[in-house]
């Protein structure tokens, strides 16, 4: 195996209000890697990936990621909600990475153009955030995290509040993007049967303090088309992983 | 056009009912002047009445303009230290609710230039809205967005310009639509108490001058002329809100 993205060794985060969120984690994704962290509310998912992303600092253990050396931000982060700077075009909220690292408007013209007509939103550079739906918002974010090609993708539950309709389209269209480039992403997510469409290796944590207790590989081949979905395959896999994340919570309930 | 004719008719049959009173029931000019006299004495004394307007217009933009700059200065530094919010804070609350009445014929005494006395007791009165709005606005950036600025190695100043100033712009807007008002209330407040101590100066003095000679229809033309000021500055105010906000901000969607 190649090194690692990223990598979680004995990983302790405990918060400033005493809450031990995880104890123990540890975790590794290879470049150009999709893996899905899977788990229930409140057990330290959303905490693995502000630490991968450099936005908090781990109480105890070590981490590798690109957001943690110096140099160019390779890492892009999509939040759970859409994360849009309300006063800003799509166009200027596309442009912000590049604009933070120096790139004039002129200049980062072209590439958000691409990236705007790759997520299926080429007519709307001129429009506000407001004037979006929100499946159309979070096409925007995943926009604005691609523009700057990052090695990793850190993805918090990016669909969750969308409809089933909405967020079925976009996991297609995001794994069209992940296989497009050399791209690593850590999805975080509590649908099984997400995780399962879109990932090829699923991390299942216990609860809080959270930690990875089983790992489950999804072997079906890419590209995958909505007609996985109702594959034999999928619902394997489905059935599999279910049985997994109630095997590790098992003892806590 | 139903929202902007309905005030205007509004206003027009209030005027119109005024100058109906005064005709029949006859009453004197000096208790109450009938808005026609009222206009008529406006344009009669209008050369001598320009002056002190733009001296109470001098007064009122010059000390919202130092509300601007002082509330935006000072709530950067809260911004930036709570230290210095805890010490200050409770200094700009005093001089918020303290009676500007009160402390004008002390700050008269004390500022020797008669214009420049006026234009503290005037910022006084219209620095705090500005003041409060700017600090909570520039601690009301998503904190999500910050994330983002960190992750993508933004540095202080981009910070600054690209999210903390538009996130904290419609706080500072709403502050300016108060703080507009009052600076006008603040200025012809001092200008009163300045007055009465002898000194001549703006509208307000027009209007005590008048008061002691009892030119009613005087006093209701300087007055006119002070109500005007007052919804010109509103409107300007509701006009930058929407040029700045109109787009995105919630405050300025249409129902």
């Amino acid at each position: 195996m190649t090194d690692p993205i990223v990598s979680l060794e004995s990983v302790d985060k405990r918060f400033a209000s005493g809450l031990l969120a995880l104890s123990g984690a540890r975790l590794q994704v290879a470049p150009g890697e999709f893996v899905a962290l899977l788990g229930p509310s409140g057990c330290g998912k959303s905490t693995v990936l502000r630490l991968a992303a450099g936005l908090d600092a781990p109480s105890a253990g070590r981490i590798d990621a690109p957001a943690l050396t110096n140099g160019e931000a390779r890492t892009a982060f999509v939040f759970q909600e859409p994360t849009l700077m309300p006063w800003a075009s799509v166009f200027d909220n596309v442009w912000l990475p590049l604009r933070l690292a120096g790139a004039s408007r002129a200049a980062a013209r072209e590439r958000i153009e691409a990236v705007l007509a790759a997520v299926g939103l080429g007519d709307f550079a001129a429009a506000f955030p407001n004037e979006l739906s929100g499946g159309m918002k979070m096409r925007v974010s995943i926009a604005r995290a691609l523009i700057t090609r990052p090695q990793l993708l850190l993805m918090d539950e990016p669909f969750a509040a969308l409809d089933e309709f909405t967020r079925q389209k976009l996991n297609s269209d995001l794994l069209d993007a992940w296989q497009q480039q050399d791209l690593a992403v850590l999805f975080v997510t509590h649908s099984v049967y997400e995780a399962v469409f879109l990932s090829q290796r699923v991390l299942v944590m216990s609860a809080r303090p959270g930690r990875v207790v089983a790992e489950v590989a999804i072997d079906a081949p890419y590209p995958r088309h909505p007609a996985f979905r109702t594959s034999s395959a999928y619902l394997q896999a489905c059935a599999a992983l279910t049985q997994a994340l109630e095997a590790s919570h098992a003892p806590a309930a | 056009m139903k929202r902007r004719l309905l005030p205007l008719l509004t206003l027009l049959v209030l005027l119109l009912g005024w100058e109906a009173l005064v005709r029949i029931a006859q009453i004197p000019h000096y208790t109450l002047p009938a808005p026609s006299l009222v206009l008529q004495t406006l344009v009669a004394h209008f050369g001598s009445l320009a002056g002190s307007w733009w001296f109470t217009l001098k007064i009122t933009f010059g000390a919202l303009a130092l509300a601007c700059a002082g509330g935006v200065l000072i709530a950067s530094v809260f911004a930036l230290s709570r230290t210095a919010e805890a010490a200050l804070f409770p200094i700009a609350v005093v001089l918020q609710v303290t009676p500007i009445v009160a402390i004008a014929p002390l700050i008269l005494i004390y500022v020797e230039s008669t214009t420049a006395a006026l234009l503290l007791c005037a910022w006084i009165v219209a620095f705090f809205p500005i003041l409060s709005n700017t600090v909570i606005g520039l601690r009301a950036a998503d904190p999500n967005l910050r994330d983002l600025y960190h992750l993508y190695r933004a540095t202080p100043w981009q910070r600054l310009r690209l999210l903390l100033v538009p996130s904290a712009l419609p706080y500072f807007v709403a502050g300016l639509k108060v703080s507009g008002g009052l600076s006008l209330i603040g200025a012809v407040t001092a200008e009163m108490v300045a007055g009465a101590a002898g000194r001549e100066t703006g509208l307000a003095s027009r209007i005590l001058e008048a008061s002691f000679r009892t030119e009613t229809p005087k006093m209701f033309a300087a007055l006119l002329l002070l109500v005007l000021t007052g919804v010109l500055i509103f409107w300007s105010f509701e006009a930058l809100s929407r040029a700045l906000l109109g787009r995105w901000h919630a405050s300025e969607q249409p129902d």
